[in-house]
């Protein structure tokens, strides 16, 4: 999956730019815990590219190390061409970073915080005050700017929050689970944001649980579990790599989901997923004619179905796929929480 | 002036942005980084933060000075005379020694707010910035420098209506007030590397006012240490706040010795030597 196919998900790359980041190997261990265990990443300038898994699979863990603010135990990369364990400095010159929890300084106002980080940069006088208030009006924060950020809205604290993270152009902007925690409105407003920026030619490295975030947003997504790269490509080739179809089927009986589930995984090998809804199973079949065979066998053992249907797996499919080869080896699955 | 920096570079703009997102193109006309700032240009704009945080959060202040005046009232008026004779003979020997005690434990309250902004992801975005990695904790100082120049002043003047009087005249309270803020550099390390080791504010403060509270009353700040038992007078002989007390009424009175002086300077001196490259150790390692 190293070779983008040219569809609507990978946008055509200048084979002349260098990589925004390229990783190879990076370990980076607590204790007994490997958090980040070997993982290979390259991500295209201008692209957004979006780090999948559950909590504690170890994304939060990688992007720190890209945004050096913790060193890796082993492996290497360049960010923006700079190396991040030699030249730190040249690295933190290039990006731009909004943590998962609020980087502000709540008891002081939002343009204050803007005009710290604007001197931080290098702005002098009058700038820093200009460069704070251009950003604020472009973030719609005008009316606000005078306001403890201990008073903010959440979505108000998020866009001041990405705003800090923009006084200068950064080369790659890490944001690390930006839209965890608010609301639709909000989040859709950190979504058009997140675009823009894109467009703008910000490449954007964001972390997510949310499989439809990483689905609309980013043009490649890297599936992370357990500190390890389980998969990556555009959302469409991880869905392809899954199964060229998903059979999904709806019981008429709840009782007998376990059997039709053991039905199934005989019928088509792999591992059938339950639903949330309950009496529904969902499995990889490779063609119409297993899928048929499978419903045969199901049918066969009297378990009545209301409804079944072969299509494309959703991307929380592919995830959970994707964790549960895990747990068949016999390791425990990350769950998405 | 302002002309010259180029704040906004109009050439590319985005213009295939749909309605909702126009509010927010101004932002995305790429802004280029100005030259790189000095290391003194970063430590000040960190001690503007600390400013900023005496203006927001002037309830800090009260904090501050409540305790060492309710001190300097109390012993004063209800010990002052059963130790000392006289009101005004305790003042003369206490006063000083209320300066130190000040001093010192303002520092639990910059360990206290360092805790509170690691705990918050502050610090992760100043660690993301190209920026002297010491210049967070040059601003915390700048903030503490101005608490004990505030604090030593509000007690001084409190000193100075009940009757204290400094007999090495300004040039004395100019160099005690130096040798002050030369202790308050030296023990603000210790709570620096307690605010960057423990995560929880409280647990800053009640650490550091339990190792704190043994230093401050076990030494010659409140009473002559010759009537304690010679186990605790060679403790307090030895101890630092001790020296540094000593050091301080010497200045006030103009009765200091160079040895005095130096004694009470091995404490913050030894204290910043082990503790500012351990600060800078520990800042990286996380």
């Amino acid at each position: 999956m190293t070779i983008l196919a040219p569809s609507a998900d990978s946008p055509a790359l200048d084979p002349r730019s260098a990589a925004a980041i390229r990783a190879r190997g990076l370990v980076k261990r607590f204790g007994d815990v490997c958090a980040v265990d070997g993982i290979d990443l390259d991500v295209p300038r201008g692209m957004i590219f979006a780090l999948l898994g559950p909590n504690g699979a170890g994304k939060t863990t990688l992007m720190r190390l890209l945004a050096t603010l913790t060193r890796p135990d082993a492996g290497s990369a360049t960010v923006m061409g700079h190396d991040l364990v030699a030249a730190p400095q040249a690295v933190r010159g290039a990006i731009a970073m909004t943590g998962q929890f609020a980087s502000l300084d709540e008891d002081l106002t939002g343009r204050e915080n803007l005009v710290l980080l604007a001197r931080l940069w290098g702005f002098r006088g009058r700038a820093a005050k200009d460069r704070a208030d251009s950003l604020l009006a472009a973030f719609d924060l005008s009316d606000a700017a005078g306001r403890q950020v201990k008073n903010y809205s959440g979505g108000m604290r998020r866009r001041l929050d990405i705003a800090a993270s923009l006084l200068v152009t950064p080369g790659i902007l890490f944001l690390d689970e930006p839209t965890t925690g608010l609301d639709p409105g909000a989040r859709q407003g950190v979504w058009r944001l997140i675009r823009a920026l894109a467009e703008a030619g910000v490449t954007v490295l964001l972390t997510t649980q949310y499989l439809d975030e990483a689905d609309q947003l980013a043009a490649r997504i890297a599936v992370i579990d357990h500190g390890k790269k389980i998969a990556e490509g555009t959302s469409r080739e991880l869905k392809a790599a899954t199964g060229s179809g998903f059979l999904h089927v709806a019981l008429a009986d709840n009782d007998r989901i376990d059997e039709a589930a053991r039905l199934l995984e005989g019928a088509l090998g792999g591992k059938a997923q339950h639903s949330a809804e309950g009496a529904a199973l969902s499995i990889v079949a490779r063609s119409g004619g297993d899928a048929n065979a499978a419903i045969g066998a199901l049918l066969a053992a009297g378990i009545e179905l209301t409804d079944f249907s072969m299509g494309r797996p959703s991307l929380e499919e592919v995830f959970f796929a994707l964790t549960g080869r895990r747990e068949q080896e016999g390791e425990e699955a990350g769950g998405a929480a | 002036m302002t002309e010259s920096t180029p704040l906004l570079e109009p050439a590319v703009r985005s213009t295939s942005v749909p309605g909702p997102v126009a509010r927010s193109t101004p932002v995305l006309e790429p802004v280029t980084r100005p030259p790189p700032p000095s290391a003194a240009s970063n430590a000040l704009a960190f001690g503007w933060r600390a400013v900023l945080k005496f203006k927001h959060l002037p309830e800090q202040l009260f904090d501050l000075v409540m305790t060492p005046i309710m001190f300097t009232l109390l012993f004063t008026f209800v010990f002052g005379g059963a130790l000392a004779g006289s009101i005004g003979g305790y003042l003369q020997y206490f006063l000083p020694g209320i300066l130190v005690q000040t001093v010192v434990f303002n520092a639990v309250y910059s360990g206290m707010g360092l805790s509170t902004d690691l705990g918050k992801g502050l610090f992760d975005r100043f660690r993301s910035l190209p920026i002297w990695p010491l210049a967070p904790f040059a601003g915390l100082m700048v903030g503490d420098v101005l608490r004990h120049l505030i604090a030593g002043a509000i007690i001084l003047a409190i000193g100075l209506l009940l009757g204290y009087r400094p007999e090495a005249g300004v040039p004395g309270v100019v160099a005690g007030f130096a040798l002050l803020l030369v202790i308050g550099f030296g023990v603000g390390w210790v709570f620096i590397v307690l605010g960057l080791l423990i995560r929880t504010p409280t647990a800053v403060m009640t650490l550091g006012f339990g190792f704190l509270f043994p230093l401050v009353f076990a030494s010659n700040i409140m009473v002559d240490p010759a009537t304690m038992p010679g186990w605790l007078r060679t403790f307090v002989d030895v101890n630092p706040v001790s020296l540094m007390t000593t050091a301080l009424r010497g200045l006030l009175a103009g009765t200091v010795t160079v040895a005095q002086i130096a004694l009470a300077l091995a404490a913050p001196v030894l204290l910043t030597v082990v503790l500012a490259p351990l600060t800078l150790w520990l800042y990286r390692r996380r």
